[in-house]
């Protein structure tokens, strides 16, 4: 009897260690059987983050200008760094769910009402760095298109090889969230996402949008580059 | 005369025990996996904390999620059973009474004294104990308030933002980072020791995390 529940003891213990060394191999993302669940498990810790955690007037902390960082990495998808052939062509649209779709210049851009922060950015790998930047709220132009009432996310839109990200209308409308045309007191460098960028210190780094050319209202919640390979769709931090 | 078999571990102690080991080895795991996108502490352009782990790629087999979304995707699902496991114990040790003979108290500084003697051969017989002695009550405690700290830590990495005040008090976003991963170690190092004293010094004790009864050289309650 004793003898038997130890083995049967130490069967069990040997399963459990079994498992877990099975699943630590190979870095397994879950496999075609987990890899669903775990995703499905994201979107529940989307929901907590959009609908419990974020808080729609809670400011980010920011800094003096004295504490930037000496770098800030630049991303982009495309094999060179993204370019406008003719910058003065270049227009924000704004479409979608609006009742007035608009085409804005950057000059129309740089007139409406600025905003300037110094704020830590913060990077899904881990790092981060503090950094000026200068634009306009997203809210000045949601209020000047008008939503519809159905409209509940924005599609922003970039011409990095179609990089784009979904938002949830109530971080898109903190008072942080802006679209950016200028960082560190210098015009938005093209490495940055120039002409125009999103930034917020509201999310991760990979969903602010940078080098723009559309918003687009929707009703349905609009992926992501990097959300639709699986990374956490809300990315509010 | 063969001692009697006392029942030990209630089940919820032995399934929240075992169902720890492998969630805390997933949040280990899919964590390495983590730092391998960043691995080193501080700001960009740096200056850098000091990390014996700076840039260091862990092995295969130590990493889970196979690449950092993986990663973030296991790590961020775990971290829930995780923390009801943890509850669920601690639920259990205030509603049964059981924290007596966990809870580290001041009163078991003298003894704990005792205890480190007898380990050091300062002392010759084994100081009586009850369930558990002072240095096991003191890591037993310890251990768990380690836990909080992970949970806390992660916390403020999570949502540096709505919970700035957090990260705030563990000196900020990296520093936080910082420490969430000092205690992995501490719960690597707890856990070799730990598995070390069940063999040499009461190896019935295995046993009795796995079937709830115990016979073996300790008394079972205090």
């Amino acid at each position: 009897m004793t003898r038997a529940t130890d083995r049967r003891g130490f069967l069990k213990l040997a399963a459990a260690g079994g498992a877990a060394g099975l699943v630590a191999a190979c870095g397994w993302d879950g496999g075609a059987r987990l890899r669903p669940s775990l995703l499905g498990i994201s979107r529940v810790n989307d929901w907590v983050g959009e609908h419990i955690l974020f808080s729609p007037s809670r400011l980010a902390p920011t800094y003096g200008v004295a504490q930037r960082s000496a770098m800030l990495p630049s991303y982009f998808i495309s094999a060179v760094t993204p370019m406008l052939e003719d910058p003065k062509a270049w227009r924000l649209r704004v479409t979608g769910l609006v009742r007035r779709p608009l085409e804005l210049t950057l000059d129309q851009l740089m007139g409406m009402p600025r905003v300037s922060y110094t704020v830590e950015h913060h990077c899904v790998e881990g790092w981060s760095a503090i950094a000026t930047w200068q634009g306009l709220r997203v809210s000045a132009v949601v209020e000047r298109c008008e939503p519809l009432a159905t409209a509940r996310y924005i599609n922003f839109l970039s011409f990095d090889s179609d990089y784009a990200n979904g938002w949830d209308l109530a971080s898109a409308m903190h008072p942080q969230t802006i679209l950016a045309y200028g960082m560190n007191d210098n015009p938005l460098p093209p490495a940055h996402g120039a002409p125009l960028r999103l930034y917020s210190p509201t999310k991760l780094g990979y969903k602010m949008t940078k080098y723009l050319v559309s918003m687009t209202f929707t009703a349905t919640r609009p992926g992501g580059y990097w959300e639709d390979q699986g990374y956490p769709w809300f990315g509010g931090i | 005369m063969e001692r009697p078999l006392v029942r030990r571990h209630h089940w919820i102690v032995r399934l929240t025990h075992w169902a720890t080991v492998i969630l805390l080895g997933g949040m280990i795991a899919s964590g390495l996996q983590i730092y391998e996108a960043y691995a080193r502490f501080g700001g960009r352009g740096g200056p850098f904390f000091p990390n014996p782990f700076t840039n260091t790629v862990f092995p295969g087999w130590s990493r889970l999620g196979g690449w950092l979304a993986g990663a973030l995707n296991w790590h961020f699902a775990l971290m829930w059973p995780l923390v009801t496991v943890g509850l669920l114990y601690l639920g259990y040790l205030v509603g049964s009474g059981e924290w007596r003979s966990l809870l580290f108290r001041p009163r078991d500084v003298r003894g704990a004294f005792e205890m480190t003697k007898y380990y050091l051969h300062l002392r010759r017989d084994h100081p009586p104990q009850g369930k558990h002695n002072p240095l096991q009550k003191l890591a037993y405690t310890g251990i768990y308030l380690f836990g909080v700290l992970a949970v806390l830590t992660g916390i403020a990495i999570y949502k540096p933002l709505q919970f700035a005040w957090l990260t705030a008090l563990f000196g900020g976003f990296q520093a936080a980072r910082y420490w969430h991963f000092w205690i992995v170690w501490i719960f690597i190092l707890f856990t070799i020791t730990h598995v070390i004293l069940v063999f040499t010094v009461d190896p019935a004790s295995l046993r009795a995390m796995l079937t709830g009864e115990y016979r073996g050289r300790f008394p079972s309650h205090d």
